[in-house]
């Protein structure tokens, strides 16, 4: 009697587990369409985590504007993208120390817009980058971090809601798609390690001018230096050369003030800095706001995005004495076969900007 | 720290596994301690109004005890030596003294529920006066609500009421008197408990029952799905209802839609309070201790008087024991009937006693629901109708009489349909806060319908409810009327117990995961508070 009863009990609640694993699966977001692919990239990494001699960290002007196909057949640095869309530092922090436990690059690439930023400022970003990450301490801390960045901005997140995503998730009930029916057990791949691809054009009109910058938002904020300096100890700790750059987007704005700072950190602690709204690297690169953003210079297509990697990957090649390794034919074949997915989805989307006069399967419409 | 949230459920969780792990003599302790952990976290503040309470009404419950002893000791001991008459004097000199220490306890405490909760009130409405003489204003202290004051404040005067008329003896265990009012599960909204009933099965030495926790938690998850899947829910259009303003700053929601808000607003309450009262009994079931019902399907009420009845019955029954009756029967009062019946005749004489003490009571039960006019017009108004609806029953009877309809399942439907739409409008004064505007809104359901507003995809829109949500509130309500109406015939529970086990963890499955995924918590939801709690 003591047994059957036992037996119902682990019973009941392996039925519940399930079919509340199955909910949970069933609700979660799947970030498989546009707009929100996003959603998708963290967890994209594993598997292509190992063996890249660069990583990049940091939010939508590393993941739209650095191409690691083209670093590979330009340079053949094999490189990966660890972006996510308004990626804070702490969660760059956290990402990296996350990237570590799986190799060990030889120049973590950190973009530094999210300095500005000393709270969350969309909840939504932080469980497009949480949801996506394994668990491990690391994400225990991340999640950690993130609530506390959340709190700071007004918002109420418990930690429970990430280890049952399903608490956050569960009011999508009314917004199930075929979407999440079709990628309810398997995912398909979104970036090309990390970078997201967009080929249309949506120039710039103008270049606008800065907003008035509070005197209270001139310094960036303690708690961003904080993080910086724990990348920068992680980075040195394990032997690698940490590279901070601003990549060139016309917006958000970033001052000149802001940028004194970073040049000044940089200086201090040894870091190469680069600003890529600078006239030299924009003359030297070749970005032309005409031709090379696709959103009015918020971020580049992938013409910029190949123009950024070309020269880019030269600084980082002769800077930090980065080896070719195109030679090693395991890693070619590899290579070969994502850039053949490359090519296979920039053909797509000029097929489809061809029949719809814009990407339908990666973008919205251009007038939403 | 709210039941709807998860730190809370992991507080009782860890509270339940202690409380059936540890030895059960200390089972009562360490309810009094997870009770005050509890109210610490709603603010260490507030400690201090709770253990005044607790300390005073114990100190002066134990004099009381002490004053009855030594009268009972005294009488034993001189039973032969006293005659009637000296008998009586000894015990009014001893009632005398116990009435002072209890006065002295009523204005203590009522004093600071009076003074925290209303003495604003009471400035603002002298500042209105002092505005029409053109004098100055005074200041507000703004004083905040410490946790459940209302609730433990009635149920330790109860308590204290009840020593001084010798039904109850007096606590000697200060922890165990300062369980009794500071109980986690129902100081937030009640019910208000009488200490015989509650302190036998709170201080006793509970077992693990299977029974009774599965039961408990059935019922609490009841009590979920009412307040986290219906009413806060259905609290996102009430609130729009109310609150939402055209650009000329008049309500935009009017005619019809203030019938709809009376309806929302009636399912939002119901939803909550039993919600909330569900949860309460639900998890002192799991402690193995046994609370007061405080509802009885209040809405197949047909009167207003039955509504009373069935609705926050502790309430109710508080104000009839503790403030009705001795109202209805002390010296003044007895004094005005005679007055009355001597200069009125006997038929107005002795209405003049009920309609006081009714009118007393619904005045205090208005103030008690908040520190507002329009509380204390609400409370006045639901005594007024229930003594219009007294003056009117030999007219009923007569119709009754004379069309036999009493029995017949439309009549009652009307009566119950009657009583609904009475109290739904009434209970507007809660929802907006505001005497006049309530009867302005509430007249516009006549006045200006507006049937075609009710087409209006941008007024619909406003109302925060997608055709999903409207299809979940539509079927919640649906089953909470089942459940009702089931309950009728007996417990609900009993009888799913008799059922295969398959069917009836197949129903809790469903009804759990029903509350996870339809529940209206987390981002996105403002999760409303208990309505009670703030009371």
């Amino acid at each position: 009697m003591k047994k059957k009863a036992i037996l119902i009990g682990v019973a009941t609640v392996l039925l519940f587990a399930l079919c509340f694993a199955f909910l949970q699966m069933l609700l979660m977001p799947k970030y498989m369409s546009a707009p929100y692919l996003e959603g998708a990239m963290i967890q994209e990494y594993y598997d292509n985590a190992g063996g890249n001699d660069v990583v990049f960290i940091g939010d939508c002007e590393v993941y739209e504007n650095f191409s690691p196909i083209t670093l590979w057949e330009e340079y053949g640095i094999p490189s990966y993208i660890r972006g996510s869309a308004q990626q804070y530092i702490w969660q760059s922090y956290y990402l990296l120390e996350e990237t570590l436990r799986y190799e060990t690059p030889k120049v973590v690439v950190f973009n530094v817009l999210s300095m500005k930023y000393d709270a969350t400022q969309s909840e939504p970003y932080n469980r497009m980058l949480l949801d996506g990450m394994k668990w491990s301490p690391t994400k225990v801390q991340a999640v950690r971090a993130c609530i506390e960045a959340s709190e700071r901005a007004g918002v109420h997140e418990t930690f429970l809601s990430y280890v049952f995503p399903l608490l956050r998730f569960h009011s999508r009930w009314s917004d199930l798609g075929s979407d999440d029916v079709e990628y309810l057990f398997s995912r398909r791949t979104v970036t090309h390690n990390g970078y997201l691809m967009r080929v249309d054009v949506n120039p710039v009109e103008y270049i606008p001018t800065p907003d008035y910058l509070a005197p209270e938002d001139a310094q960036l904020p303690a708690i961003c230096y904080d993080y910086l300096d724990r990348m920068t100890k992680l980075c040195q700790d394990n032997g690698i050369e940490l590279v901070l750059i601003k990549a060139p987007s016309v917006l958000p704005f970033w001052y000149d003030v802001w940028d004194a700072q970073m040049e000044e950190y940089a200086a201090q602690h040894g870091l190469a800095y680069y600003n890529f709204l600078d006239e030299e690297h924009l003359t030297a690169s070749g970005i032309d706001y005409s031709t090379d953003t696709y959103d009015g210079g918020l971020h580049l297509n992938l013409s910029g995005a190949e123009k950024m990697s070309v020269y880019f990957g030269k600084i980082l090649q002769e800077r930090f004495d980065l080896p070719d390794r195109r030679g090693d034919a395991a890693l070619a074949a590899k290579w070969q076969e994502k850039a053949d997915a490359y090519y296979a989805m920039e053909a797509d989307q000029r097929r489809e900007i061809e029949e719809y006069g814009y990407p339908v399967s990666y973008a919205l419409p251009p007038e939403s | 720290m709210s039941f709807i949230s998860f730190s809370f459920l992991a507080f009782f969780a860890v509270l339940f596994c202690l409380y059936y792990v540890i030895p059960r003599r200390f089972q009562w302790m360490l309810l009094l301690l997870g009770s005050y952990v509890f109210y610490l976290f709603g603010g260490v503040q507030y400690i201090g109004y709770i253990l005044v309470t607790t300390l005073s009404t114990y100190l002066l419950a134990r004099r009381l005890g002490t004053l009855h002893a030594s009268q009972d000791a005294y009488l034993a001991a001189h039973k032969k030596e006293l005659d009637r008459e000296a008998k009586k004097a000894y015990k009014a000199g001893v009632k005398r003294r116990m009435w002072k220490w209890l006065l002295l306890g009523l204005f203590l405490n009522f004093g600071i529920l009076a003074v925290i909760k209303y003495l604003d009130f009471g400035i603002q409405n002298l500042n209105a006066i002092l505005g029409l003489f053109g004098a100055g204003q005074l200041g507000l202290f703004r004083f905040a609500l410490p946790l459940g004051i209302s609730f433990y404040t009635f149920q330790s005067m109860g308590y204290l009421i009840d020593v001084y008329r010798g039904k109850t003896q007096a606590e000697k265990n200060l922890g165990k008197f300062a369980l009794f009012v500071s109980f986690f599960p129902q100081i937030l909204q009640g019910p208000i408990s009488r200490f015989d009933q509650l302190a036998p099965t709170l201080f006793a030495e509970h077992a693990f029952d299977s029974r009774n926790v599965s039961f408990g938690l059935q019922r609490m998850l009841w009590g979920f799905f009412k307040k986290v899947v219906i009413a806060d829910r259905v609290a996102v259009a009430v609130q729009a209802i109310v609150t939402t303003r055209t650009d000329a700053g008049d309500p935009a929601y009017t005619g019809l839609f203030v019938l709809l808000g009376l309806v929302l607003y009636a399912i939002q309450i119901y939803g909550d309070f039993t919600g909330g009262i569900d949860i309460t009994i639900g998890m002192a079931q799991m402690l193995g201790v046994k609370l007061p019902e405080n509802f009885e399907r209040p809405y197949f009420s047909k009167s207003i008087a039955e509504y009373w009845r069935r609705w926050h019955m502790t309430l109710g029954e508080w104000f009839k024991d503790y403030l009705f009756y001795p109202l209805s029967i002390c010296r003044p009062m007895m004094k005005l009937a005679n007055f009355s019946r001597r200069k009125f005749g006997d038929k107005i004489g002795k209405r003049v006693t009920v309609y006081i003490s009714t009118l007393a009571v619904w005045f205090t039960t208005g103030l008690w629901h908040g520190a507002a006019w329009n509380f204390v017009v609400w409370g006045l108004l639901n005594g007024v109708i229930i003594l219009i609806s007294y003056e009117l029953e030999p007219l009923y009877r007569r119709f009754h009489a004379k069309f036999h309809v009493e029995k017949h399942f439309a009549y009652r439907l009307f009566q119950v349909g009657r009583t609904f739409l009475l109290m739904g409008a009434l209970r507007m004064l809660d929802v907006y806060h505001d005497v006049g505007l309530t009867f302005r809104m509430l007249g516009s359901i006549f006045t200006a319908p507006n049937f075609a507003a009710l087409g209006d995809a941008a007024l619909l829109e406003g109302l925060g409810l997608t055709a999903g949500d409207v299809a979940v509130v539509a079927l919640g309500v649906v089953v909470m009327l089942a459940v009702s109406l089931a309950g009728r015939r007996g417990s609900v529970r009993v009888r799913l117990a008799a059922r295969p086990f398959v069917l009836r963890y197949c129903l809790f499955f469903l009804l759990t995961l029903v509350i996870l995924v339809f529940g209206a918590y987390g981002i996105g939801y403002n999760a409303s508070d208990f309505i009670y709690s703030v009371f």
